[in-house]
């Protein structure tokens, strides 16, 4: 056993109301330069569409992720030979009218104008060439709440064994949010495919970083994750990607995207991780078991084994607590409402979902739709969205897993209805759907009320442990010159006294040569 | 005497390579955020497969035949049972081939790089230039075959033979550019011009070349570092 803690988000879809704060906000402080105006760390699509890149998660177009062949793990894409044949024109790279071209508007036309007989426009420009735009043709947010056509949007891969025809009537159509950013995976693809392995995880955190010195730019990582979250940069021919907000982080600060979600519906905490299991879990045969499969390399923080083996690796006495009291660890393990997004991927993404239940209300008014033993709130499979669309978003089809999610949310806001409404705690549903009275009570306080304190449980990064002068790093927030693996001194340098480059303080050997 | 050609084919090899060099260096160790092959295949991704791939493929062929022709001693060619006519041959065929695949893909992409709005705005003076500089040095080095095929057969290999010394002459140190005094113009022409490259070499792109990811073959998938000092 090999503890690795990893820091982990929990997003509740049930709770999304698409404003795109988090992508505002993540936009402004990480993606508002040259080279990266279509690139977003973090963005928001409207389920069903093809989302951002056009249709990301259909890997048989983008080869992204992980394949079994022949019983082995291997990168969707090819493995290492076939990167450095294919290096000079990458055949699975995305083009840029695949996020959108990056615009803007003329607004000093505005003000600039003569006088007119009609009121001056501000057109587009792209800023990529500064060229007048005739027509906006794609934007990072095209399908916002379902615009555009149905044929088009239902091209949506997670619509693969629904019937699509019927879910195009305006009656039976549907509709969720799908907040989206960087997964951190255990596994990850953009990591293994990196020619210049400029790409790294972190082993304090597990926060995936790109090296911006280190990158050569030969873009493999761009078309080898499968989520489309990593960015190449034309301005600076580097690739970027979401960081994790790492310097927020190691201060104890939640990510800016979860800070400013206004529907309080994103988790930050730390998983505990067994790192000896990654690569055996990723293989698991059948794809609707990987979602088990991820939840077994979880490690539970209360086994004082658990903790012992955790200390022994070094892990800080509040990282071990902040484990214990993990958002992430109740959601995905205790009560089982949340899934990794795509698992049949086989990155083991720490991303998780909770699924969105879908009442119509007028429908339960006119009591149309068969409810639970309370008489008020409607079953899960009743919801508007169907539950093989979530099962084929959440985890690799398989409904059960998302079925009992669902119900174990209606429980809890059957039981909460029954003790505010009747004034008497009816239990049938919670046991029903297996789930105590504490737990419905505890899941209420985090999914209704959501206290800062519950959703963000954060342990510093430690610097000061690390860092012989660590005043002198007071106030840069794990910024270093370079790279944040390293201080920003280094032992050899043609011009010691002003390099900018940095050097790795330690490479750690892979799993897969250790053993 | 000390003249031009002295100075070209004497002087000037040295002042490439101290360039490419230290140039290189200086830059990896100063600026290694601009270290990079400044891909824009995002931009614009048409034919991409078959430009930079006849192109790359192109250069590194000739790169490696120069090496191979013109760097490695005579005396082993010799041993391995090659006549020198069958050099000059192998090489007259392995430059068009190679040289012709640069000149294709390399106008494609200067094309490309010229008249795509997306890729020309992203463009710097240099990535036109020296795409332009390594089109025009292939040009020069398929000129040179119709010279090189009239030597060959008339069986006549001096042309290579003295180009080939005086390389190897530069490389240790002792430089004779007596040697190709009397060649043929444009194969002067084409030397000027490949070890222009050199120069030019660290203000380029070109640096890439430095970074071919061959250790990316024997690495571990997983890269984990971590900030503690073991």
């Amino acid at each position: 056993m090999k503890v690795r803690a990893q820091f982990a988000f929990v997003f509740n879809l049930d709770k999304c109301i698409g404003c795109h704060t988090c992508s505002v906000t993540c936009k402004n402080v990480w993606t508002n330069r040259k080279g990266v105006e279509y690139a977003w760390f973090n963005n928001v699509e409207s389920k069903p569409g093809i989302g951002y890149p056009k249709n990301w998660a259909d890997q048989k177009q983008w080869k992204g992720g992980w394949e079994l062949k022949g019983g082995k793990l291997e990168l969707k894409s090819g493995d290492r030979k076939s990167k450095l044949l294919n290096i000079f024109a990458n055949p699975d790279m995305p083009e840029i009218d695949d996020y959108y071209e990056p615009f803007t508007y003329n607004y000093a036309h505005l003000q600039n104008a003569p006088l007119l007989e009609a009121t001056p426009t501000a057109r587009p420009q792209s800023q990529i060439t500064g060229e007048t735009m005739e027509k906006i043709h794609w934007g990072p947010n095209w399908e916002d709440d379902l615009a555009g056509e149905y044929s088009k949007r239902s091209k949506d891969v997670d619509m693969d064994g629904i019937q699509k025809e019927m879910y195009s009537q305006f009656e039976n159509t549907f509709h969720m949010y799908l907040p989206r950013i960087c997964n951190h995976c255990l596994n990850p693809a953009c990591v293994a495919a990196c020619p210049s392995g400029s790409i790294y995880k972190r082993e304090e955190d597990g926060i995936v970083l790109v090296d911006q010195d280190k990158c050569r730019g030969w873009r493999m990582c761009i078309s080898s994750c499968p989520y489309k979250k990593v960015f190449y940069n034309w301005e600076s021919g580097k690739a970027e990607k979401c960081i994790g907000c790492y310097p927020r982080v190691e201060s104890g600060m939640p990510t800016v995207c979860s800070e400013s979600c206004v529907g309080r519906i994103r988790y930050n905490g730390i998983m505990l991780y067994d790192a000896d299991k990654i690569e055996t879990l990723a293989s698991t045969q059948n794809e609707q078991d990987l979602y088990e499969a991820q939840c077994n390399i979880f490690l539970d923080p209360n086994d004082p084994k658990v903790i012992e083996a955790a200390r022994a690796e070094g892990i800080n006495e509040d990282w071990i607590i902040a484990a214990q009291k993990s958002p992430i660890y109740k959601m995905a393990i205790d009560w089982k409402i949340a899934f990794p997004m795509h698992p049949e991927f086989r990155t083991l993404p720490m991303v998780w979902y909770v699924p969105p239940l879908s009442p119509v209300q007028s429908q339960i008014d006119q009591g149309n739709l068969p409810v639970g033993p309370d008489g008020a709130i409607p079953l899960a499979g009743t919801m508007r969205t169907p539950i093989q669309y979530l099962a084929n978003l959440l985890t690799a089809g398989k409904t059960a897993p998302v079925e009992s999610a669902l119900n174990r949310l209606i429980a809890m806001r059957s039981y909460q209805r029954s003790v505010h409404v009747e004034g008497i705690a009816d239990t049938r549903a919670l046991d029903a759907a297996g789930i105590t009275e504490d737990q419905a009570k505890e899941m209420y306080r985090y999914l209704a009320i959501a206290n800062y304190e519950d959703r963000f449980v954060i342990p510093t990064g430690h610097e000061e442990v690390r860092l012989e002068d660590f005043y002198a790093f007071q106030g840069q927030n794990g910024f270093t010159f370079g790279n944040d693996s390293s201080a920003g001194i280094s032992k050899t340098s043609l011009f010691p006294e002003r390099r900018k480059e940095t050097v790795e303080v330690c490479v750690i050997q892979p799993l897969s040569k250790l053993k | 005497m000390f003249d031009l050609h002295t100075f070209l084919y004497g002087v000037f090899p040295y002042i490439a390579t101290i360039v490419f060099l230290l140039g290189s260096w200086i830059r990896f160790d100063h600026e290694q955020y601009t270290w990079k092959s400044d891909s824009s295949q995002l931009l614009s991704r048409q034919n991409m497969r078959l430009m930079s791939n006849l192109f790359h493929v192109g250069i590194l062929g000739i790169f490696f035949g120069h090496i191979a022709g013109m760097v490695m001693p005579h005396g082993l060619w010799v041993g391995l049972g090659i006549s020198d006519l069958a050099h000059q041959w192998i090489a007259i065929l392995a430059g068009l081939a190679f040289g012709g695949a640069v000149v294709a893909g390399g106008a494609m992409l200067w094309h490309r790089r010229m008249f795509n709005p997306r890729v020309r705005a992203a463009s710097r003076w240099m990535d036109i230039n020296i795409l332009g500089w390594l089109v025009i040095t292939a040009c020069f080095g398929l000129l040179t075959v119709p010279f090189s095929i009239g030597h060959a057969s008339h069986g006549d290999v001096t042309t290579m033979l003295v180009l080939g010394e005086w390389i190897r002459s530069i490389l240790i140190l002792q430089p004779e550019p007596e040697l190709i005094r009397n060649v043929g113009t444009v194969y002067k022409v084409h030397v000027f011009f490949g070890m222009s490259v050199f120069l030019f070499f660290p203000f380029t792109r070109l640096v890439h070349v430095w970074s071919a990811p061959i250790p990316y073959l024997f690495r571990a998938y997983q890269v984990v570092r971590t900030k503690r000092s073991l």
